[in-house]
């Protein structure tokens, strides 16, 4: 017992601003909304969700410096064999490639990753702690629980991708010159045409990663484990994206919910090539569809042990 | 103990609703294939505080997350305030405030943004009036000073209380308190006791589970004993008790005479133990019974009959202490 404790209050002692026994107010329409809100500012007042995105700026800010290190010299970045992340070479010329480089760089593992962690605890997290329970006797509906939970994660993507590449464009800002640039076509844009596909390209990422966020999220609502849910969600992204690189395998590629992942690049192009882009949303959608379902269905039905 | 029968609800209880609570033939079997509860026939009536009794692992937690909506039944009904559970679970839920299997909180959040994320969740918490009804409750478990601490450096009793504040973030119509005095002092324990006895005299329901069984005596009406899953006995608690007999108990230095002289006298049941003698209160005068003690020379030290505790009264339905179901 700690001294901040004080005795309970006694009868006759409760102040009058609470309502009378019975009165209890009709659900309002946009109640949902409060609990979204709510569920927002805890996720993102976490201190894990704080260090994830921490984590997803300093990629573009180690790019940039090892980048701006390495062309000292007047010698091209990634020149020797052509390596590392798409649009490397062109940063030096132009700042804004950085934002490009850094969502093709963190693309394939950091924010999946980062979704993984924070969609595989949306619901094993709350049930590990107990405060699953609570949450459906209060009682916030299991279906609206799982919307709100998805609209998080579905937040979290868009935040992630946002601060990549804001992060990118401070930095890109900072060391490199701005202004026109060169298209993958070869044509010239303007830097305010480069700086709205910058941002289309950036919305492009994060819609890119709604598959796996449903996956996260139904892989959540298998087990009380927060932790093994995580761990699942990000062994199943490295999984695809080993087997995303065996060539045997093309026939089942198509269907990896990684493997249109760096189609954004074709907002590039001038005129945009549209279908590995379309491929790409469509098979999102087809993820969000089926996983955000089963984990509906799982979660609807299940008994609420922990 | 035929009185009270596990199927009747007390008819001096019944009301209109038939009861606050209500189930039949409740039966949870879970996928391993163990019958956790098994045909529970339970009646809760209206302005009672009604403890849940049984040992650990004897389905009380089951029972109670059913009645939550928390688990689907096998088979049977469960009926809150009149309405079908699991199904009416939105309608009835916010009447109901709850602490299951002790309290769960968010360890990053404070212990008032605990409370505001919960009452988030219900909808039909009014918003405008969300921060004062918070307030309202954690002064009302004491823990204001408290309040804007990380729940994770609470101690064992004010996360206990901070449940219990989250339970009681609106007006209920019915408490689900689940073990609500665990891990407090008690000072704590006392203060848990007057606040039950405040909301049942304001016309609040409060389901009580304890394993503490002068707990349940001390601030219950009625009460119902589980045993491996099954209902053993319900009713209001003064009948409980009275349905186990009192114990004549003799204190005395000297025993074996006490015990010769209490055979002599026709008691049966006589049962010497240290420096007492127990044995089945008899039927005629006591008072002549301690004369006869004194005449044989036995130093009557205390001379009483103990009232029957409901522990005597469970051990004696349920032929067992308060140990783990096998």
């Amino acid at each position: 017992m700690s001294r901040a404790e004080t005795p309970m209050r006694q009868a006759g002692a409760e102040p009058p601003e609470v309502a009378a026994p019975g009165a209890v107010r009709a659900p309002s329409p946009l109640w949902t909304f409060g609990l979204l809100r709510n569920e927002l500012v805890t996720t993102f007042r976490r201190w894990r969700t704080l260090a994830l995105l921490g984590v997803l700026a300093a990629v573009p800010v180690l790019v940039g410096i090892a980048v701006k290190i390495e062309t000292r010299d007047g010698s091209s970045a990634g020149g020797g064999g052509g390596a590392g992340p798409a649009f490397i070479a062109q940063i030096t010329n132009n700042g804004l490639f950085l934002v490009f480089t850094a969502l093709a760089a963190t693309l394939p593992f950091f924010l999946p990753m980062a979704i993984g962690v924070v969609a595989g605890d949306a619901i094993a997290g709350e049930a590990n702690a107990g405060t699953l329970r609570y949450l459906l006797v209060a009682p916030a509906g299991r279906s609206r629980l799982l919307l709100t939970k998805y609209a998080t994660v579905m937040a979290f993507c868009l935040v992630a991708t946002l601060v990549v590449a804001v992060a990118a464009l401070i930095m890109g800002a900072l060391l490199f010159p701005l202004g026109e640039l060169t298209t993958i076509s070869g044509t010239r844009i303007s830097f305010a045409d480069g700086l709205g596909r910058a941002l289309l390209i950036a919305l492009v990422v994060a819609a890119s990663l709604t598959g796996i966020a449903a996956l996260g999220l139904f892989i959540s609502t298998l087990t009380n484990s927060g932790i093994a849910a995580m761990a699942t969600t990000v062994g199943l992204l490295i999984t695809v994206q080993i087997l995303d690189q065996i060539p045997q395998l093309h026939a089942l590629q198509p269907y990896f919910f990684s493997h249109y992942w760096l189609s954004f690049a074709d907002l590039m192009r001038e005129p945009v090539y549209w279908d590995n882009l379309v491929n790409n949303l469509g098979l999102q959608a087809l993820y969000a569809g089926v996983f955000g379902s089963a984990a509906w269905a799982r979660f609807t039905t299940r008994d609420v042990t922990a | 103990m035929d009185e009270v029968s596990a199927t009747e609800p007390d008819p001096g209880a019944g009301d209109a609703e038939h009861g606050v609570i209500q189930t039949r033939g409740l039966t949870k079997r879970y996928r391993g294939g163990q019958l956790a509860v098994d045909g529970l026939d339970l009646t809760v009536p209206a302005g009672s505080v009604f403890g849940f009794l049984g040992p650990n692992g004897s389905g009380k937690t089951t029972t109670i997350r059913m009645l939550m909506g928390l688990i689907e039944p096998t088979s049977g009904t469960a009926r809150l305030l009149g309405r079908p559970m699991p199904r009416a679970s939105r309608a009835v839920l916010p009447h109901v405030g709850a602490l299951i299997e002790g309290p769960a909180l968010y360890g990053f959040l404070s212990g008032k943004d605990n409370l505001l994320r919960y009452d988030a969740a219900d909808p039909t918490a009014d918003p405008r009036t969300r921060r004062a009804r918070v307030a309202a409750a954690l002064d009302r478990v004491g823990l204001t000073a408290a309040a804007g601490k990380k729940a994770k450096a609470y101690s064992l009793g004010m996360k206990q209380r901070l449940g219990l504040a989250a339970a009681l973030l609106q007006p209920r119509r019915l408490l689900v308190l689940d073990e609500p005095t665990n891990g407090l002092d008690p000072q704590g324990m006392r203060e848990i006791r007057s606040l039950v006895r405040e909301l049942a005299s304001d016309g609040t329901t409060v389901f009580l589970s304890s394993h503490l069984l002068d707990e349940i005596e001390q601030v219950c009406t009625h009460a119902a004993v589980m045993a491996q899953g099954r209902l053993i006995t319900q009713g209001a608690v003064a009948d409980l008790a009275a349905g186990a007999r009192g114990r004549l108990v003799v204190t005395t230095p000297d025993t074996g005479d006490a015990a010769r002289v209490l055979k002599e006298q026709g008691v049966a049941d006589v049962v010497v133990a240290e420096d007492r003698v127990t044995a089945e209160p008899p039927e005629g005068e006591l008072a002549e019974l301690n004369a006869a003690l004194v005449t044989a020379g036995v130093r009557v030290r205390g001379f009483v009959v103990e009232r029957a505790s409901l522990e005597d009264a469970f051990v004696a339905l349920t032929g067992e202490g308060f140990d783990v179901a096998g």
